[in-house]
């Protein structure tokens, strides 16, 4: 596929082609709609079903039934229709609807009547002291290499953070043969009282019997230690991981620290967009401003799966279908379409463990609210303190905190560091993250290069200077 | 109860917050009311060009006057503003164009401007040395730089309010009446009471001056900026071009600006702007053409600040022509960041003392009425 066969015009551009996505592109291909979906990365599944076709992980148990369940979704997408395009970047998205896309080097603009932007959730920032240190990494990116390559962590592991994807993670390394050092559990202990209310509905959702039995085969064979501070130590890079509880200070020899303290959506494509987010308190984190049918403040614009608020996997393939309906009865009333009812209802149920999840693993606010010399911005080496320092002379919000310390303003575009910088603002200033607002975030949301904007074809560019 | 000063100040770009601290220099008080916060729009977010060159007849002495301030910033505002001089070069891409660059030279020469100056193939190539082969030679304006926008319109604001300057940000202009000897003007927060008023409120300024009675014809324009990533350093001066559009510069962190003039969609009552790829892509396709290097380069980020374009492309500074005590100072058209300095310094000049030294002719309101 190169970027010169797309057609100039789609009925419904699908962004991102995991659970939600696929599930979308899917369902909207089958009632007729000209439909694209774009994938940066080679092969479709997202993060959850990374590798789906092509995983070299072939023993089903390793990664576990649920993530097979994501071949399905695969084979349906594969065979309805829908053109699906790996290796596209999508980098620019805009209130008209013109996507941006970059496919083998050569980008295109195209429009599309309706945009389901499903492009997930990204892991948490975790920083911590010497979070930057080679053989630090972050247990989804160990994950990735599990799926996508069948590689297992080498050397001596340690896990640490909070929430299911860290439990699930440590289970496939030790099926697969690998070996846990440690798992620092950083779950708050006072979490349990906020997510007790909640545990009637856990009981009863399908994450309570899977989770158990995860929780049990992971502490059968790897030794579990409780923490509420980590740094991860060494010169050139991780040597030993301190930990410790109260007063208590501990060290572990490790060549590898997997850091994972949950998953937030991933704003970077739906704020470039102007559409308008809020702040979940009980996820700590922004989210698109939604109607039930995942349409956002702009438009024409829906968000679908764990970019709308994180639910999971599942989730997020109803989440896909219910804003895929409404697209096809926008632009295709007579179609025929799955009952929204049906769908909505296996949707609740899916989402019916989520608050005892989110508060039970809800990170404490020291992994989120760094201090002194940890860094918070990779990409420009700002340090918690700058950040504070400036937020203390007046620095009000984190665009001027851009401004004045370059922070977010790096290649990552402040994925690893916005929602730090939020928190870190609103703690100085002794207000909320919903006060502090994010950074406003400029296109291209991906880095293109000047060869490639400069490959966009010229009788299109004469097209749209027409236009506008 | 109304809060009174000697003079209100309606917008906190680097024009307006220039202007109250050399009003507060003067030992007046001003009052500088802006809806957002200091440098949200154009003036914080401009491509930082410090420049002499290329200017309209008209704003030729504001410009050299502000350049005169410029090169002692930190003793004005405390703070270097990240000013640096390495000129700027306009690149001549054929000979046609060198010969109109001979001729404009020369004519500014004859009437006492000597800041520009010719280059050759030679010169041009030893002043930028990555530039394509085929440009036969340029312009140069040697003491011309580059400053960073928003550290220099906070450093204007910080040094306006120690020397006396109120400055209320978040805070919108809702009404302007005459009551008395005074304007009254109605704030989201209250009236405030002043003889003088100064309007320097940028992409909004039209409106000020239609409620005062004197309405202009201007544009809201976005001109669009987008920076690479980091590059090993390879050019010194900012490059300018005149048959297409093109600024282009390195800042000292690596990093290349590259603007022009490509305009993106502004949508002012909501402080947003949404960019035309379409338009960026004939830079990125100037700049593969000019700087072979730069093919590999990576577009981090694009953005566009919001500002005003007058007909003529030239600024609105002076006395209004039909209220007393209001003073406009707007409609920059997309090149007034280096005149701020100086511009603030006229009208607090023309505030004070109801006159100028500094030429400022052809710049006048006035000239749009029929």
């Amino acid at each position: 596929m190169n970027a010169s066969d797309l057609a100039p015009t789609y009925d419904l551009a699908v962004i991102g082609g995991g659970p939600a996505g696929l599930a979308a592109a899917s369902l909207a291909a089958r009632a007729g709609l000209s439909t694209v979906l774009f994938d940066e990365n080679p092969g479709i599944g997202g993060q959850i079903y990374r590798g789906i076709t092509s995983t070299p992980v072939t023993d089903r148990t390793i990664l576990g039934e649920d993530y097979w369940a994501g071949a399905e979704l695969a084979a349906e997408a594969k065979t309805s229709g829908a053109l699906i395009v790996g290796g596209a970047t999508v980098w620019s998205l805009d209130p008209q609807r013109i996507v941006g896309v970059s496919i083998g080097g050569k980008a295109r603009l195209i429009e599309a009547r309706r945009v389901i932007i499903a492009t997930g959730a990204q892991e948490r920032p975790f920083p911590v002291p010497g979070w930057t240190l080679p053989g630090v990494m972050t247990a989804g990116g160990a994950q990735t290499a599990l799926k996508a390559q069948g590689l297992l962590p080498a050397g001596r592991t340690v896990i640490a953070g909070t929430g299911p994807l860290l439990w699930l993670l440590a289970a496939q390394i030790l099926r697969a043969g690998g070996k846990i050092e440690a798992i620092l559990d950083t779950t708050p202990r006072a979490n349990w009282l906020r997510a007790l209310p909640h545990l009637p509905d856990f009981v009863l959702s399908p994450y309570f019997a899977k989770g158990l039995k995860l929780l049990r085969e992971v502490r059968a064979k790897a030794p579990v230690v409780r923490a509420d501070r980590i740094e991860a130590v060494g010169t050139e890079r991780l040597s030993e991981v301190r930990f410790g509880r109260g007063d208590g200070d501990r060290r572990i020899a490790a060549d590898l620290l997997l850091l994972h303290q949950g998953i937030v959506p991933n704003v970077n494509l739906a704020i470039a967009a102007g559409v308008a987010h809020e702040w979940n308190e009980r996820q700590l984190c922004f989210q698109p401003v939604l109607d039930p049918d995942f349409g956002s403040s702009v438009p024409g614009i829906a968000v679908a799966g764990d970019g709308a608020g994180i639910a999971g996997g599942t989730a997020a393939a109803e989440r896909g279908r219910i804003a895929a309906i409404a697209a096809v009865c926008a632009l295709k009333p007579q179609a025929t379409v799955p009952d929204p009812q049906t769908v909505r209802q296996r949707l609740q149920r899916e989402e019916m463990g989520r608050a005892f999840l989110d508060w039970l693993n809800r990170p404490a606010e020291r992994f989120r609210q760094p201090e002194g010399d940890t860094l918070v911005c990779r990409c420009e080496e700002v340090t918690a303190q700058q950040v504070h320092d400036m937020a203390a002379m007046g620095c009000e919000g984190p665009n001027q905190m851009k401004a004045f310390l370059r922070c977010g303003m790096g290649p990552c575009q402040g994925r690893l560091c916005g929602l730090t910088v939020t928190e870190l603002i609103a703690q100085q200033r002794d207000t909320t993250p919903a006060e502090v607002g994010y950074y406003r975030l400029r296109p291209p949301v991906k880095p293109i290069t000047l060869a490639e904007l400069a490959s966009l074809p010229i009788s299109e560019i004469e097209r749209k200077a027409v236009e506008r | 109860m109304a809060r009174s000063a000697d003079v209100v100040v309606i917008g906190g770009g680097l024009h307006g917050c220039s202007t109250a601290l050399h009003l507060a220099l003067r030992g007046l008080r001003p009052i500088l009311v802006e809806k957002d916060y200091a440098g949200r729009h154009a003036s914080g977010v401009n491509a930082g060009g410090v420049r002499q060159l290329a200017r309209h007849l008209a704003e030729i002495p504001l410009s050299i006057a502000s350049m005169g301030l410029w090169e002692k910033i930190e003793e004005l505002v405390g703070d270097d503003c990240g000013f640096e001089s390495h000129g700027t070069v306009l690149v001549a891409e054929n000979e046609e164009e060198m010969a109109g660059f001979r001729a404009r030279v020369e004519d500014l020469r004859l009437k006492g401007f000597t800041h520009e100056e010719l280059i050759d193939r030679a010169e041009l190539k030893r002043l930028v040395p990555a530039v394509a082969d085929h440009c036969p030679g340029g312009v140069v304006s040697r003491r011309d730089g580059a400053a960073d926008p928003f550290r220099t319109t906070q450093a204007f604001r910080r040094r306006a309010i120690e020397k006396g300057a109120e400055v209320l940000e978040g805070v919108t202009v809702t009404g302007l009446a005459r009551a008395g000897s005074v304007w009254r003007v109605e704030t989201s927060i209250g009236p405030i009471e002043a003889p003088k008023l100064v309007n320097a409120a940028g992409a909004w300024a039209d409106r000020i001056a239609a409620a005062l009675g004197e309405p202009v014809a201007m544009d809201v324009i976005a001109p669009m900026l987008m920076v690479t990533s980091r590059l090993p350093a390879f050019i010194e001066p900012v490059v300018i071009l005149r048959g297409r559009k093109l600024s282009f510069k390195q800042l000292d962190n690596g990093t290349v600006v590259i603007g022009g003039g490509h305009l993106a969609v502004p949508y002012r009552d909501e402080n947003r702007t949404v960019i035309d790829w379409a338009k960026l892509a004939i830079s990125a396709r100037t700049v593969w053409e000019l700087f072979p290097a730069m093919r590999a380069a990576t577009i981090v980020r694009a953005w566009a600040g919001i500002e005003a374009r007058m007909p003529d492309d030239i600024p609105v500074v002076g006395p209004s022509a039909t209220s007393e005590g209001v003073f406009h100072q707007f409609g920059f058209s997309a090149h007034g960041f280096q005149l701020g300095p100086a511009t603030g310094a006229v009208m607090a000049e023309l505030v004070a003392t109801g006159a100028t030294n500094t030429p400022i002719d052809g710049l006048g309101i006035g000239r749009f009425k029929r």
